[in-house]
């Protein structure tokens, strides 16, 4: 049938509008029980001549058969023996992945594989072209999703260039340090993963923060890490912190104004008159959404972002001694207690200490 | 991830003092009031009002638990382990000790780590406390403290200082000065002051504020600068073991687990109980967030560590085999939060898939039973402490498998 015939048939059966036969339609094929036979990756309902076939009922999403990591293999390794090469990248990724990661029962996939395509051998060339389609069309809407940080765990999956507690080598803390020209490609996936993560990583908001510079919004991270010092501070610093903040955030042409709904902004405003250390977390709530659900989705789009990972390194793995049982030298570190004093006199120098009413040019904000 | 759920914390003048401060939203008999917690817990020590008496109010209390509990058991619908059904199997795990860090003379009660992945602050009976690198096994500082039994120390987030606690009913800063000479005891600074045994203890985002918890039942919230008691934390009825802060976005939240066999979530800013879970048999010794912020695992001495989401407002995981009898007193999780790693009073320490409920490996070698169990910052290597003086660093030898 063709997706024209589909859309009219719902129209006729539901008495329902052209859109929302639509919408139905193309949630039937998103769920699999109709599948395009042109492109059958194009999950999606064409108002046309395209052709369309119903899923045989096994493939139903409906009858919740457990979509293994097992059967996906098998499938995948049929398709390989079938016509070598065909596997499409994300396929040939997955292949290798599983190939891992059930190494222990891949003799086992080969030899079901196999049987599998024996059998259909011995049907008839017609029907064993449907079921390839029904199975191609399952399969596309069904693999195994598992989105786990496994990955990023080294206890699980070890480290590059190499756990330091077993190679006595600290190149992968150097690597991972607070601050290097060259992030690890890990290390940016992360940033990735949620708001949070981006904002503890410190070389991740400042990547974030030459963004919205550039996006002319810094102001909004500036005020969140203003605001983030009064709660986590000293409370004998809490009125000079929030008057600082009235005066470069809130205040009717204060130079870094940032955009709050007039309800926060007066609760604030009332609130400052007593200050306390929660009075901004209203406004701090406010502001630390608007980037979240805003300026970070952009920044992760970005080209910004794409190129940090694209430059990103991927760490070789340190090849093993041939000697495994010569230690290699243990390299003490500087003291954090050293390193720390040095740092607060450098960011002291930091956005939210700045004068008063001057007009601040973006360009001297990024790097110290 | 999807975002936190919040608790809708007032500001403003109490109902009842009109002091400007963060408030309790409680209801009495249906009328809400709004009270700082000061007057909450003023009006919770008023005499009984006419018509009650303890019986009474204790069936009362006993009849809301079981409606909660059943309004909890409504909203069931898949357990843990089915939905982690579709995971595939944890692949072979190789976890070995590499280092002993010897040094103590006494049985070791707690060590924290520092936020450079490398360094860590151990305390124990004798009164002593050391800070190595444990990379290198130097102690880079010592110290020696007048009280013995220090049960609990922490670094502080820049690493320029550590605080401990114990028997002396007080928790103290100490500043780390890199300078030999230096009598690091005699620089020590009492923040926190409570009325029996400091139990835990945590900096929170930063080195100003001081998370406690005690055998005195409450949790306190402490201003390290002037040592005022910014927030504290009633609800537990019996000595509070453990805290964890909260990794959310909103960093306003702690667990903490006691020998009331519950574990409380904490607002830090209202001082109210949020939430409550009490399914353990026995004193829970440790409680600890699961790295998303939305779930946390209790070891206790009912041999079972269980795992409780936040969300879901239940305990959803309890990891327990026959052959382990001996009480739990320390978990932590992996750096992605698939595995559990938990110390035993049996002298082991078994590494639980948490989504499967399965126990994915053991590991032997402490002489005594393993007082705490940290994994590093970036989730490289695993610590533990012991009773028998020492401390092991252990890490998954996953390469050389392949």
């Amino acid at each position: 049938m063709t997706g024209h015939d589909i859309i009219t048939w719902l129209i006729q059966k539901y008495c329902i509008s052209e859109e929302e036969a639509l919408h139905l339609g193309n949630l039937l094929v998103k769920y699999g029980y109709i599948y395009p036979l042109k492109e059958p990756r194009s999950l999606v309902l064409r108002r046309d001549e395209s052709p369309y076939r119903f899923q045989t009922p096994y493939f139903w999403t409906s009858t919740q058969w457990p979509a293994t990591e097992l059967d996906y293999a098998i499938y995948l390794a049929k398709k390989n023996i079938r016509k070598q090469g065909e596997l499409m990248e994300y396929e040939k990724e997955r292949y290798s992945l599983l190939h891992k990661r059930i190494n222990h029962t891949w003799d086992f996939v080969v030899m079901q594989a196999r049987e599998q395509l024996r059998a259909s051998k011995q049907r008839r060339k017609a029907d064993r072209i449907v079921l390839e389609c029904q199975e191609q069309a399952y399969w596309l809407i069904n693999r195994p999703h598992s989105e786990q940080y496994q990955n990023h765990d080294p206890i699980m999956q070890g480290c590059l260039p190499s756990n330091p507690w077993i190679s006595d080598d600290a190149a992968h803390w150097t690597m991972n340090a607070d601050v290097v020209p060259v992030p690890t490609r890990l290390r940016v996936e992360r940033w990735s993963f949620s708001f949070m993560e981006l904002l503890s990583d410190t070389m991740g908001r400042k990547e974030f923060m030459t963004y919205l510079e550039k996006e002319f919004s810094a102001e909004n991270l500036c005020f969140w890490q203003a605001c983030e010092e009064i709660r986590h501070g000293e409370n004998s610093r809490i009125s000079e912190k929030v008057n600082e903040i009235y005066k470069n955030f809130l205040a009717p042409g204060a130079a870094r104004w940032v955009n709050i709904d007039s309800k926060t902004m007066y609760k604030t405003l009332e609130g400052i008159k007593r200050p306390h250390r929660f009075v901004m977390d209203d406004a701090q709530m406010h502001i630390y959404f608007l980037m979240k659900k805003d300026s970070y989705p952009r920044y992760l789009k970005s080209d910004l972002y794409k190129n940090m990972l694209a430059k990103a390194i991927v760490p070789q793995e340190t090849k093993k001694s041939v000697f495994p049982f010569m230690r290699r030298q243990r390299h003490s570190s500087p003291s954090p207690a050293q390193a720390a004093t040095q740092a607060t006199e450098e960011d002291g120098r930091c956005c939210h200490t700045v004068p008063l009413l001057e007009p601040i040019p973006s360009s001297s904000l990024s790097g110290k | 991830m999807c975002d936190q759920t919040f608790v809708a914390a007032t500001f403003g003048p109490c109902e009842n003092c009109s002091t400007p401060s963060p408030l309790i939203n409680i209801y009495i008999k249906s009328e809400p009031i709004n009270y700082c917690s000061l007057c909450v817990e003023m009006m919770a020590c008023q005499g009984l009002q006419k018509g009650e008496s303890l019986v009474s109010l204790k069936r009362e209390s006993e009849s809301l638990k079981k409606k909660l509990e059943e309004e909890r058991k409504k909203l069931c619908d898949v357990e843990l382990n089915q939905v982690a059904e579709k995971i595939e199997v944890l692949g072979a795990l190789s976890i070995k000790t590499r280092r002993v860090l010897k040094g103590h003379g006494n049985k070791v009660l707690c060590m924290d780590w520092c936020k450079d992945k490398r360094r860590l602050v151990s305390s124990s009976q004798d009164g002593k406390l050391i800070v190595w690198d444990a990379f290198t096994l130097n102690k880079e500082h010592g110290v020696s403290l007048p009280c013995t039994w220090i049960m609990t120390c922490a670094y502080a987030p820049s690493g320029c200082a550590v605080a401990c606690g114990g028997l002396d009913n007080k928790c103290s800063v100490i500043p780390l000065s890199m300078d030999r000479n230096e009598n690091l005891a005699a620089k020590k600074k009492s923040v926190a002051m409570h009325t029996n045994y400091v139990s835990g203890c945590t900096f929170t985002n930063s080195d100003m504020q001081l998370l406690t918890s005690s055998g005195d039942g409450t949790c306190a919230l402490w201003d390290v600068e002037s040592g005022q008691l910014l927030q504290s934390f009633h609800g537990h009825t019996a000595d509070v073991l453990s805290l964890d802060l909260a990794p959310s976005e909103t960093g306003n939240t702690f667990v903490s687990g006691g020998c009331d066999m519950k574990a409380n979530v904490w607002d830090m800013r209202s001082g109210q109980n949020i939430q409550s879970f009490e399914s353990h048999e026995s004193d829970i010794n440790c409680v600890k967030y699961y790295p998303s912020g939305d779930a946390f695992a209790s070891a206790s001495d009912d041999a079972t560590c269980r795992f409780y989401d936040l969300r879901a407002d239940r305990e959803v995981a309890v990891y327990q085999k026959d052959s382990i009898v001996f009480g739990a007193s320390t978990v932590d999780f992996s750096l992605s939060g698939r595995l559990l790693f938990a110390g035993y009073n049996d002298y082991t320490i078994n590494v639980w898939d948490v989504l499967k409920g399965t126990r994915a490996s053991i590991l032997f070698g402490h002489e005594n039973r393993v007082s705490r169990v940290r994994v590093s910052p970036d989730g490289t290597a695993l610590c533990s402490a012991s009773w028998d003086n020492t401390l092991r660093w252990a890490t998954d030898f996953v390469t050389e498998n392949k």
